[in-house]
C-alpha cells in the first residue's frame, strides 16, 4: 500500500482528499487525513455576521461531515514533520505516521498578538477583528448597539488570507449604517499598507474610485506599528497617527506554527512551493495546497478550489513517473460585496490582473467584472451552498480551473 | 519602457522605475534612483540595507519583503522607515535594481 498524509481538513485539505480518494485506487493507495479542530468553518461568510447577515450556525459544520469513506482521518496537534525521514509526528500520544506522499493544508491563522497593544485590554471593547467566529460574532454585538462615530479598518501586513475582504468589510459597514440611519454620525476610514485600495493598479483604480462615492477615507501605505488602546489611535512606523472610536483590524496573517518547527517556513510560516505544481523545491514527495503555500496569488477559497483541480490531474501523472505540468496558472476569482445587494466579480492569475468585463457562466451568468451589479450579489450568496454542497466534497463546478480571456476588457 | 541616463550610459527601466536587469546595476545608479525617491544621500545604514537586499535578490532572483529585511539584515522596521521612508521594501528594491516586491494579491 501507498500511503498519502494529508495535513489540515480545512477548504484545500478536504478538497483534495474528496478528489484523491475518487481518483486513486483503493486497493492501492491509503490516505491519512489529520487535523486538529473538528469545526470546519465556511470562513467567507465571517464577514456577514459582524451586519446580522450570518449567524454562527451558518457557517460552521462537523469537519467529519465532508471527509469521504476510505479516508481515514485523525484527530490531532501536529508536533513535527520530518521531511528527511518522510514521516509525521503527531502530538497525541506521539504517534508517528509514514508516508510515500505528503500535502501540507495547514493553512494561515491571524496573529493579534503580534501589534503591541491589538489584543489588549480593549480587545472585543472597542477593537474587534472578524477573520475568526468569535470575533465576527463579538464585533455583531457591537454593532447592534453602536451609536456611531469614526470606524477605522487596518490591514496589519500583506499578505492576508482573502485580500479582498476588508474592502467588503468597509463597503457593507456603509450600507450598514445607512440601514441604521446613521451613517451620517460615522466616519470610515481604511488603513492599509498597499498604495491604494487593492494591489493591482486596474482594480485598485475601479475599487478607489467605488469607495470614493461611499465617503470612505483611504490612507495608504499605513504601516501599522502599535495601537494605542487607551487614547484609541493606531499608529505607523513613520509616525502617523490614525483616531479611532471603533477599530477593526485585520492581525497579522501567519501560517501554521508547526511550519516554524519543522522549519519549512518563511519569515510568516508560509512554504515557498513551485507556483504552477505545487511541489516543494527541497522535498519532491511534498506538496503544499492552500493558504500554507507561498505563492504570489490570493490566500483564498477559489484559488485553493481550482488548485487542487489541477494538483490532482498532475499527481496522477507524477506517480505514473511522468513529469508534472506546469497546469496551475494562479487563478483566483472572487466576488466583491459592495452593500445595498449589490456585488462586483473579480477573475485573475499570475499574468493578467483583474480586468472590466463580462464574466460568462452557462446557464447562469454573465456576471459583471469589476462593476457592481446584483447578479454579482446574488452569486456570492449563491456561493455558501456551493461550498457545502459541491467544492467541499471535491465535486465538479462548471468552472475552468485555468483563467479564459473570454468577455474580458483589456484595452484600458 | 523607458531609459534612465548616466553619465552617458542608459539603462532601461519599466514604467514604475525598477530596473530591467538587475545585473546592469552599479553603486551610482543605486544613488541616482534613490535621488528621483527624495534620498538626497545614501549613508552606510541605508547601504547596509540596500547590500543585504543585493545578496537576497541575486540568490533568490526577487526582492525581499519588508519582514524578511527586518529579520535577517540587522535593521528595525522603525530604523528602515527612517532610511526609506513611505514604502519602504518597494523603495530599497528600486534602489538596488531588483523587481518589485511580489504583491499580495
Amino acid at each position: 500500500m501507498k500511503k498519502l498524509l494529508i495535513l489540515g481538513a480545512g477548504t484545500a485539505g478536504t478538497m483534495v482528499a474528496n478528489r484523491l480518494r475518487r481518483l486513486l485506487d483503493r486497493d492501492e493507495w491509503r490516505i491519512t487525513i489529520v487535523d486538529q479542530h473538528e469545526t470546519h468553518y465556511y470562513q467567507p461568510g465571517f464577514l456577514f455576521i459582524p451586519f446580522g447577515m450570518y449567524s454562527k450556525n451558518d457557517v460552521i459544520k462537523p469537519k467529519r461531515d465532508f471527509i469521504p469513506a476510505g479516508v481515514e482521518l485523525i484527530m490531532s496537534p501536529v508536533e513535527l514533520i520530518e521531511p528527511d525521514h518522510n514521516r509525521v509526528k503527531l502530538s497525541r500520544d506521539g504517534r508517528i505516521i509514514n508516508y510515500d506522499f505528503l500535502v501540507i493544508a495547514t493553512g494561515a491563522h491571524t496573529h493579534p498578538e503580534e501589534t503591541p497593544g491589538l489584543q489588549e485590554h480593549e480587545w472585543y471593547k472597542s477593537i474587534f477583528d472578524f477573520y475568526t467566529v468569535e470575533g465576527a460574532v463579538a464585533l455583531a454585538k457591537h454593532l447592534r448597539s453602536w451609536q456611531g462615530g469614526r470606524l477605522v479598518v487596518n490591514v496589519v501586513e500583506n499578505p492576508i488570507k482573502c485580500p479582498v475582504a476588508p474592502l467588503e468589510f468597509i463597503m457593507l459597514a456603509d450600507w450598514f449604517f445607512h440601514e441604521q440611519g446613521i451613517r451620517e454620525r460615522v466616519d470610515i476610514t481604511y488603513a492599509t499598507p498597499l498604495p491604494g485600495a487593492f494591489t493591482k493598479p486596474i482594480a485598485s483604480r475601479h475599487l478607489g474610485d467605488i469607495l470614493d462615492q461611499k465617503g470612505i477615507h483611504v490612507v495608504p501605505e499605513f504601516m501599522i506599528e502599535h495601537v494605542d488602546p487607551d487614547a484609541r489611535k493606531i499608529v505607523s512606523y513613520d509616525e502617523q497617527e490614525i483616531e479611532y472610536d471603533l477599530l477593526v483590524s485585520i492581525p497579522l496573517n501567519m501560517g501554521d506554527t508547526v511550519v516554524a518547527r519543522s522549519g519549512l517556513g518563511d519569515d510568516l510560516n508560509f512554504i515557498p512551493v513551485d507556483k504552477n505544481t505545487f511541489v516543494s523545491p527541497k522535498h519532491a514527495n511534498i506538496f503544499v495546497l492552500g493558504d500554507a503555500a507561498s505563492v504570489p496569488t490570493s490566500k483564498a477559497g477559489s484559488v485553493a478550489h481550482f488548485a487542487v483541480e489541477t494538483f490532482s490531474e498532475n499527481f496522477l501523472r507524477y506517480i505514473d513517473g511522468l513529469e508534472m505540468q506546469p497546469s496551475f496558472d494562479g487563478h483566483a476569482n472572487c466576488f466583491i460585496e459592495s452593500g445595498f445587494g449589490k456585488g462586483l466579480l473579480i477573475d485573475f492569475n499570475y499574468d493578467v490582473e483583474p480586468l472590466p468585463g463580462r464574466y460568462p457562466l452557462p446557464g447562469i451568468g454573465p456576471f459583471t467584472l469589476l462593476q457592481e451589479s446584483e447578479m454579482n450579489h446574488w452569486g456570492k450568496m449563491m456561493f455558501r451552498w456551493m461550498y457545502w454542497n459541491i467544492l467541499l466534497k471535491g465535486q465538479e463546478l462548471p468552472l475552468p480551473a485555468r483563467m479564459t480571456m473570454a468577455g474580458k476588457w483589456n484595452d484600458n | 519602457m523607458s531609459t534612465l541616463v548616466l553619465n552617458g550610459i542608459s539603462i532601461k527601466i519599466n514604467e514604475e522605475g525598477f530596473l530591467v536587469d538587475p545585473s546592469e546595476w552599479t553603486r551610482e545608479i543605486a544613488e541616482e534612483i534613490a535621488k528621483e525617491e527624495g534620498i538626497a544621500e545614501l549613508t552606510a545604514a541605508h547601504w547596509k540595507v540596500i547590500e543585504y537586499c543585493r545578496q537576497y535578490g541575486l540568490e533568490s532572483g526577487k526582492a525581499p519583503t519588508l519582514r524578511t529585511i527586518t529579520n535577517n539584515a540587522g535593521v528595525s522596521t522603525k530604523e528602515i522607515f527612517n532610511l526609506f521612508p513611505k514604502g519602504p521594501a518597494k523603495k530599497v528594491a528600486k534602489i538596488s535594481g531588483l523587481d518589485k516586491p511580489e504583491g499580495c494579491v
